[in-house]
């Protein structure tokens, strides 16, 4: 047996004291495999230890929540007897490694989350970042992952209906592939992971065990430097048809009463499993490795616990319905073997050949880790960014508008969501581009609305406001809809916590998260936290994504993007403010990065939002899109775009504000909507009465879009050009030259 | 009448498409079991879209050996009506009820968007419902939907009358810009000689709902309900 040294704790991502911590706790020193489990188990991705204090802060309680944050995904009951189960993790350093495996696999695992609550998923959404596209590298990981997250998502039948992608030197070393998923069940079918009834057994059902994936979560844990290619081995394989047969027999399984509890073997494999499942029910559980279906000869017991292969779930049956059970499994062509039972006293047990080779008790395992409230420090670099130079005023914005329209993070992404199939289950309402996706409910009045968000630039400038500003844009995109937000999940992605920079950086962003969370009563029901995305010292910018659910009680008043008829008023909600910090605008023309992100007050923020509802409710708008990336004018722009007939507008602006913030300023809190003639008087009282401050700003029609400030014109270009410039940006990048 | 959706591992537009002639059609509708060799005295089959047996190989080339595929093949041979979507389409082809075979797509990528086809031959039993040259705007979502077939085989298809849909533009131009997936001649979907097994690319369960964008695909469940119910009543 190996001799646990001092480089083996190491090895194994464990300081000295967590390693007394285990002899303490255990009575004994681990041998490897035990060793092995508490590395996994211990590890920043699986125990949250750095992120835990701050985590406690969001609030998680409101009337919807049925489960919050601790179980495999949260779940908020949507009335009608129904609810969503949903959940975003990241697959980062994976998708790095290896983009096509990494980010595939990553949607295989947040759909496991899911279905392991016995609700079939219905939709997938994923947040992207990478590098620019300018450099082949960054093609190569975006085209990989994209494959990826198609060639998994397709197969297996579950439609990816939206997300957002951004582009950014940081990410060129360390791409982000966040998943979103959600499913649908009826309430009184929902499961948990516990195993639970002392003798009940314990099936292994799914995929054989191989040696893939093996320290995943470990690897997920720590800084990268130049060897990454070595970590190959790390990263999974993904079979979307297994999982599809998993996802069937699991829920035709969940179907009748057959079953006490389930969990998915994802990061950290059958020790995840087999100790929270045990923990969850305060039990204890014994299994035989020998038993564990093997697709390779030899693995040792550190290798079969630790392995991440994928597409495999631990059942805790009743013991009278096993044989069942395993009918339903072999009817999908699938293993499904008794490896052991649950026990009394709270130990994990594991055989293999015959000898112990753990003996440990679960809850040190699971709930013990220590947890850290780390050393923060405010970096220096925010004094150094924080101001803007003199910029002077570009002397043909018409130039200023195609680069900006242009720009890969702002121009149109189907060429991405074409590989994606995002009408499959027949549930899409409203296409990918529109502000959120959509889905109607079969048999109900009722959709779901879904939107992810997260401004990295914001975020690196002011952590807390970039992180209230998130918050708010995925609600206002929900609001854009006609959707009201009900709860959210959030994948949080930050750079080394053992840096104390990054460290100031995460508990501000969760601060200004949990204070927007409030303002808006939408309660936080788990979400992922992604550190150590630095790669060869550098980290990422701060990168909060928030993905919301809200509901559109009559799916028939569900608004699309984009101008529908000419001669409507356009109106705007909200206010202009002179704000150049953090736009899209500086770093495009200014190549600058700096400023102060705009502003944000989340009480007129969500009146804002209460006003679009009641709008839409009353049937008085032909179509609503928030102000985001790019400002007034790219919103402007993406309502032509959007109104399938390169319907253009004409738009007076009186502001008294630099002409260039007027136009690509990202002021908060503001969104353009159109309404008939007629309506218009209407929507402007509704925003009287609700002091929200409404003018309109011009009328829809013609082939140009035409902005003149104070009776100067300052923008005119033809829809049709600006819709080539827009549609062409990215699949231009990917040209093969003749 | 009765339709039968078949169930393959894998087919995952298996549900939509029984939604679809379920409750949006309102047709008895049952699920026919790949491990099955009972076709349950439906009056036609649909094999669905999806990745039947994961598609790792060829699109449909494993399917072909289910044994249920078996008894759609004697049933087709009889005269039965069989209308396979997408992948029903290539596993159409890999058992050798229609001709040709699909290439990946001519850009190597999956394409799911909405196209237009026209009806090229509206005296079918699958588009009776419509009118010739009729520009339907259905989606489609595949990697491997790049029609081949020899020449010699093009020309008999077209003699025949057996291509029923070409990929076209809005106004119902053929042309190269519109033929997304690069297949032969345009060609969306195709039928057997005799007229009773016919295959298209797009997903006409996809459009048939207002709700998701289109109805267009309702005139191929239609068609099909007027020539079997039509038939059924003359046999009573």
């Amino acid at each position: 047996m190996t001799m646990i040294d001092e480089k083996t704790i190491k090895d194994h991502g464990l300081t000295l004291e967590e390693y007394a911590s285990i002899v303490r706790l255990i009575g004994k020193a681990p041998n490897l495999t035990e060793l092995g489990i508490f590395s996994v188990m211990w590890s920043e991705h699986c125990a949250y230890k750095s992120s835990r204090v701050y985590l406690k802060g969001l609030p998680t309680k409101g009337k919807h929540v049925i489960q919050g944050p601790g179980e495999n995904a949260g779940i908020l009951d949507i009335g009608d007897g129904l609810a969503v189960v949903f959940k975003i993790e990241s697959h980062n350093h994976p998708s790095f490694i290896e983009p096509y495996q990494g980010a595939a696999t990553g949607v295989g695992g947040i759909l496991r989350d899911i279905f392991t609550m016995g609700a079939r998923p219905i939709a997938v959404l994923n947040s992207l970042r990478f590098g620019p596209l300018d450099n082949p590298g960054n093609r190569a990981i975006m085209e990989g992952v994209v494959s990826g997250i198609a060639g998994y998502g397709n197969s297996i039948g579950i439609p990816t209906v939206g997300g957002e992608i951004a582009f950014e030197e940081g990410y060129s070393l360390n791409p982000l592939v966040n998943v979103f998923a959600l499913g649908l069940v009826e309430k009184d079918k929902i499961f948990y992971a516990k195993a639970e009834g002392t003798g009940n057994p314990v099936l292994y059902v799914g995929a054989k065990t191989g040696r893939d994936g093996i320290h995943g979560a470990t690897m997920a844990s720590a800084e990268f430097g130049k060897d990454t290619e070595h970590k190959r081995p790390n990263v999974q394989v993904g079979d979307p048809f297994k999982e599809k047969l998993l996802l069937e027999a699991c829920l035709e399984v969940m179907s009748t009463d057959m079953i006490v509890g389930i969990q998915d073997m994802g990061a950290a494999g059958l020790t995840c499993s087999t100790t929270e499942m045990a923990a969850k029910a305060g039990a204890g559980m014994e299994i035989d490795l020998d038993l564990v279906p093997q697709r390779e000869e030899g693995m040792t017991p550190y290798e079969i616990m630790l392995s991440e292969s994928q597409e495999r779930m631990l059942i805790c049956a009743k013991k009278e319905k096993v044989g069942e059970v395993q009918a339903i499994f072999a009817k999908w062509d699938l293993d499904a073997v008794v490896i052991g039972h649950v026990t009394e006293g709270g130990r994990l047990k594991v055989k293999s050949k015959g000898e112990d080779v753990v003996d440990i008790p679960v809850d040190a395992v699971v709930n013990l880790c220590p947890v850290y409230r780390r050393p923060i420090k405010t970096p220096e670099f925010l004094r150094k960014v924080s101001k803007l130079p003199e910029i002077p005023l570009p002397a043909d914005l018409n130039e200023v508008f195609f680069k900006v329209i242009s720009s890969p993070t702002i121009a149109d992404k189907e060429w991405i969501f074409r590989q994606y199939d995002h009408m499959i289950q027949i549930n899409t309402a409203l296409l990918p581009g529109a502000d959120a996706a959509v889905l109607r409910i079969k048999g109900s009045k009722k959709a779901l609305a879904m939107s992810l968000d997260g401004n990295s630039l914001y975020t690196y400038l002011d952590p807390r406001q970039g992180a209230r500003i998130a918050v708010s844009e995925a609600c206002r995109n929900l609001a854009c809809v006609g959707a009201r937000p009900i709860g959210v999940t959030n994948c949080l992605n930050f750079g080394n916590p053992e840096k104390p920079e990054v460290m100031w950086q995460f508990k501000e962003a969760v601060g200004g998260m949990a204070e927007a969370c409030r303002a808006f009563e939408i309660p936080v029901t788990g979400g992922n936290v992604s550190f150590y995305n630095d790669t060869e010292g550098a980290s990422i910018h701060p990168t909060p994504v928030l993905g919301i659910v809200g509901i559109i009680e009559d799916i028939g008043k569900a608004l699309r993007p984009g101008f529908r008829t000419a001669g409507d008023a356009v109106i705007l909600l909200g206010e202009n403010k002179e704000e150049l910090g953090g736009s899209e605008y500086l770093k495009i023309c200014a190549g600058l990065q700096k400023g102060v992100p705009p502003g944000i007050d989340l009480a007129v923020e969500r009146k804002v939002h209460e006003l679009c509802l009641e709008a839409i409710t009353e049937g008085l708008l032909r179509s609503a899109h928030d102000v985001s990336d790019g400002g007034l004018a790219v919103c402007l722009a993406e309502c032509a775009f959007h109104s399938g007939k390169r319907l253009g507008c004409s738009i007076d602006l009186g502001d008294r504000i630099r002409t260039d913030a007027l136009l690509f300023g990202e002021s908060q809190s503001r969104i353009v909507v159109t309404a008939g003639p007629r309506r218009a008087g209407k929507v402007l009282a509704l925003a009287r009465k609700r002091k929200v401050k409404a003018r309109v700003i011009g009328r829809t029609g013609g082939r140009d879009i035409i902005v003149r400030v104070r009776r100067r014109e300052v923008v005119r270009i033809p829809v049709g050009d600006a819709f080539k410039a827009w549609k062409e940006s990215i699949p231009s990048r990917y040209k093969i030259k003749e | 009448m009765k339709f039968g959706v078949v169930m393959l591992p894998g087919s995952n537009c298996d549900h939509d498409t029984f939604h679809v002639l379920k409750n949006v059609i309102g047709r008895d509708t049952v699920f026919l079991w790949h491990k099955d060799h009972d076709l349950q005295g439906v009056d036609a089959v649909v094999l669905p879209g999806g990745f039947s047996y994961g598609d790792y190989l060829r699109s449909g080339a494993i399917a072909r050996f289910s044994p249920l595929m078996q008894e759609v093949k004697a049933f087709a041979r009889r005269g039965g009506h069989v209308l396979g979507i997408c992948n029903g389409f290539q596993i159409l082809l890999e058992l050798g009820l229609l001709p040709g075979a699909m290439l990946r797509n001519k850009d190597l990528k999956f394409l799911c968007q909405f196209i237009h086809v026209r009806i090229e031959n509206n005296r079918t039993d699958f588009t009776r419902a419509g009118k010739k040259g009729q520009v339907l705007r259905i989606p489609i979502a595949h990697f491997d939907g790049n029609y081949y077939a020899p020449d010699k085989v093009i020309e008999d298809i077209r003699a025949n009358k057996q291509i029923v849909f070409r990929y076209c533009d809005a106004d119902g131009k053929v042309t190269d810009e519109a033929n997304v997936n690069g297949s032969m001649d345009g060609i969306a979907g195709l039928m057997n000689a005799r007229g009773n097994v016919m295959g298209l690319m797009p997903h006409p369960e996809r459009a048939s709902e207002a709700l998701l964008g289109s109805e267009d695909g309702q005139v191929i469940f239609r068609s099909l309900i007027e020539v079997l119910e039509h038939k059924g009543r003359k046999a009573r």
